[in-house]
């Protein structure tokens, strides 16, 4: 219990007037760089880090997390209005988030992704007080060979969950395998497959990729079908935003099973965006109403929002404790600290409490502050949605071009990301998923770096991942959600033989 | 403004500069992009922002400065812009000895040739890391145990800095490591106080965090003489409390790693004038000693020719680690 005694001093520290007023202008500018893509969280926090350098630590690391709040909730505010993610994270966010705001509930979608987003962020702060010294053991145990059980775990869960059809999401991962190994190779140091394109050595940036992918690529299938000819008459209620919260408790077991996905996640450090794919594709699984998944389901957004804060909040220790940043926006944050003296590292719990304990504080009271304001805006958001078809699209044009230009001040990267609404078109005409697609360009390259760093230190053997029971448990679960719906499939074959079900065509049309 | 009217005021600069070199020296007429080839939180991203930070605060230039990443590709992605950006004298590309030594070892779209040399500003130093709990005392212990089983030695990227530092140990101390590559050194840092390697060649500010906290302890530094003396890291010892290499019978003399500021290739002489003397500025302040010491690097200057030497020298030397390794391309 001494952790409560010291939560309780940091919360004497992160609720005084100037830090309030710091978690309010915070969390505002933060929604603000996670509405407009292309600015998004990381940048956001490098434009703001300077002006930190002359506050004490502790306020300058309350006004920074506080803008990653934020930008946290803005970015889903895009990813299900125009179906644009802003951060990897909120990819799967859109899969069901989007086609519910298409179909007229905007102010339900919104809500129930912040509402349980919230809960997530929560689960994980409690995580971070009571657990601090033992997750930071935790993630010591992870060595290449564990990183890559945890990757192949996030894979598999989401490639064996049915939907599209097997080979199809064999041949989507296989494109993403291969634009993740884009640029140069960190085991080998040699550059791959630039084609000739010199400025390809950079590798393709995820923001490029996934505004084309979902954005443009939405945006062409929408003209085609005219399907958005007319503004969608959403109804903007401000009750809806009370009763979709309110409705929550509902979806209590996909609420704490995505949290605590998250959670593993987090400290793991498997990070936010394996967290919300695997929550995605693990409530795809279980939940009753699975196969109308990709149609608007409420555990659809449930699932892959509270796993991504979870995720992202717990995340913070390893940053806290151990100097590895979960996220690009953490690594901001770890060259703050340095900068203001602090060295990120095992004996910041015991030389700075103040700051430690002033931070997990702020965590409460920062996230409180963020979903209160993001809650307040979520009418404004909604009657975006109002606005006639002729004039969003363009507008969607424009943000994907300035935002994939912005990434890197390139052309080039406007260029891909025009080429990526072309993929994105046809992978829909075609029903291949696009889900598995972005996540191996996500954590693609990531897996096949612990896969190599494993085989170099095992010299080959694959012995090293059935070496100690933690990486064992972890590849016989991915081995075993990857063989689950082979062997369904096969005990439906047997029990009825020949019903060629029009569930599957279904299904088909549903994939995301 | 356009591209031709900078142009034009560039020329006109050079025209003016070369009727009278006193009075005439070339000042920037819009805002300086800095271009950090690594990504937000590195030691290079961290140097641009410092640099940016003083720079403003002490007014050193009339126009607003713009830090920029470009750190893909292990840096190559900055170069490469920086070669793209021939004449530009608004953008100014921090980076490594990356910026030579990377041509050598992948074929990468650049070499430093393509750049103009500012200045190397400061050195980041190279240790010997072990786990705390592990059984040696000193390099030699080491190398004695290194020499019977095959030793994990981590690093951050693949034929770069860490991996050639660990080729020369092996020739030098006749052991055979097995080299594993990270992304960085923080996070092989956390690979070794995981007991997942047996050690890495870590920069002082990589791993000061786990030596205090106890996780990881240093055996010897790759210097000349021993690291000046600083405030205490762990209770009872500090920095000047580390050997030197050379001392422990681990004969490598002196091995760092320069932090180093470029600007685009075909720059005119007086452009490249005013960057050095806004460097030299720079190093004058306060911030810049509090900046040096907070990251535990050496406070060094290298401009004009003793640069080149600098990179002459450092070239030789890679080239031959490189050669003997057959990473060289080409």
């Amino acid at each position: 219990m001494d952790n409560l005694g010291e939560l309780l001093h940091g919360f004497s520290i992160a609720v005084t007037v100037p830090h309030l007023v710091l978690m309010v202008v915070g969390v505002l500018l933060g929604i603000l760089v996670g509405v407009l893509p292309g600015l998004g969280a990381p940048n956001g926090v490098s434009l703001l880090l300077p002006l930190t350098f002359g506050m004490q630590p502790v306020s300058a690391i309350i006004l920074l997390s506080s803008m990653y709040w934020g930008a946290l909730f803005g970015g889903s505010v895009t990813s299900i209005l125009f179906n644009i993610p802003g951060e990897p994270s909120s990819v799967a966010t859109t899969f069901d988030g989007y086609p519910m705001a298409r179909d007229g509930r905007p102010t339900t979608a919104l809500a129930t992704a912040f509402g349980s987003a919230a809960f997530g962020a929560l689960i994980g702060v409690i995580l971070i007080t009571f657990l601090a010294s033992w997750v930071a053991q935790v993630a010591l145990a992870f060595g290449p060979a564990e990183y890559f059980a945890v990757y192949f775990l996030a894979f598999a869960s989401f490639v064996g969950m049915g939907g599209a059809a097997p080979v199809k999401t064999i041949v989507a991962l296989a494109i993403g395998f291969a634009i993740a190994a884009i640029g140069i190779d960190t085991v080998s140091g040699s550059v791959r497959l630039t084609m000739g394109v010199d400025e390809l050595v950079k590798g393709v940036n995820f923001v490029v990729a996934v505004m084309g992918l979902f954005g443009i690529g939405e945006l062409l299938v929408a003209v085609e079908e005219e399907f958005h000819a007319r503004a969608v008459s959403s109804k903007i209620d401000w009750r809806e935003v009370f009763r979709a919260v309110g409705r929550l408790p509902r979806h209590g077991v996909a609420l704490l099973r995505s949290a605590a996905i998250g959670c593993w996640m987090g400290i793991t450090p498997g990070g936010p965006t394996a967290a919300s794919f695997m929550s995605y594709g693990i409530a795809r699984r279980f939940s009753r109403r699975g196969r109308y998944f990709g149609t608007g389901e409420v555990e659809g957004i449930i699932s892959p929002e509270t796993a991504d804060h979870a995720a992202g909040t717990s995340a913070l220790l390893p940053m806290l404790s151990l100097g590895i940043p979960g996220s690009a926006t953490a690594a901001v944050m770890m060259g703050g600290l340095m900068i203001w003296g602090l060295n990120p590292g095992p004996m910041l719990f015991v030389d700075q409490k103040d700051f430690v304990w002033g931070l997990i504080a702020s965590m409460y009271v920062g996230n409180i502050v963020a979903v209160a304001l993001v809650l307040l805006t979520v009418p404004v958001f909604a009657a975006l949605m109002r606005i006639p078809f002729v004039v969003i699209a363009p507008l969607i044009v424009i943000i994907c071009v300035v935002g994939a230009y912005s990434v890197s001040n390139s052309y080039l990267d406007v260029v891909m990301m025009l080429g990526f609404g072309i993929v994105g078109y046809l992978f829909k005409k075609l029903f291949y998923p696009l889900a598995p697609l972005v996540l191996a360009i996500v954590i693609g390259d990531k897996a096949e770096d612990a896969f190599r760093q494993s085989m170099l230190m095992s010299k080959g053997s694959l012995g090293i991942f059935f070496a100690n029971k933690l990486v064992t448990c972890l590849i016989v679960a991915g081995i075993a959600l990857l063989l689950l719906p082979l062997v369904l499939q096969l005990a439906k074959l047997r029990r009825k033989p020949a019903s060629p079900s029009t569930e599957t065509t279904a299904q088909e049309k549903v994939i995301i | 403004m356009g591209r031709t009217s900078v142009f034009l005021l560039s020329a006109a600069a050079t025209v003016l500069a070369g009727t009278m070199p006193a009075l005439s020296a070339w000042q920037p007429q819009k805002p300086i992009e800095f271009v950090a080839t690594a990504g937000p939180g590195g030691g290079t991203d961290n140097l641009a922002r410092a640099v940016q930070n003083i720079i403003t605060k002490h007014k050193l230039t009339e126009q607003p400065i713009v830090v920029v990443n470009k750190g893909g590709g292990s840096g190559a992605e900055g170069y490469v812009y920086g070669k793209a950006s021939a004449g530009d004298p608004y953008k100014v590309i921090f980076g490594t000895s990356n910026a030579w030594q990377q041509p050598l070892v992948s074929k990468v779209a650049f070499n430093y040739t393509d750049l103009t040399p500012v200045a190397a500003m400061a050195q980041d130093e190279f240790l010997l890391w072990v786990k705390q709990d592990s059984p040696y005392k000193t390099a030699g212990d080491y190398l004695k145990a290194a020499a019977s089983g095959e030793f994990k030695m981590g690093g951050a990227q693949s034929k770069d800095t860490d991996e050639v530092l660990t080729r020369m140990i092996e020739k030098t101390g006749k052991v055979k490591l097995t080299y594993i590559p990270f992304k960085s050194g923080a996070e092989t840092a956390v690979q070794l106080a995981g007991g997942h390697l047996d050690s890495h060649v870590n920069n002082p500010s990589e791993s000061l965090g786990q030596w205090r906290g106890g996780t990881q302890r240093p055996l010897c530094v790759f210097s000349p003489k021993r690291l000046p003396q600083g405030p205490k890291v762990t209770a009872s010892e500090g920095w000047s409390d580390v050997p030197t290499c050379v001392e422990q019978g681990l004969d490598i003399k002196q091995y760092e790693q320069p932090r180093t500021v470029w600007l685009p290739g075909k720059v005119t002489p007086d452009q490249a004038a005013f960057y050095v003397d806004l460097m030299k500025k720079v190093q004058a302040t306060p911030e810049w000693k509090d900046y040096i010491e907070k990251t535990s690097q050496v406070d060094t200057f290298l401009t004009g020719a003793e640069f080149d030497k600098f990179i002459k020298e450092d070239l030789e030397h890679v080239k031959q680690v490189a050669g003997e390794q057959g990473w060289l391309v080409k």
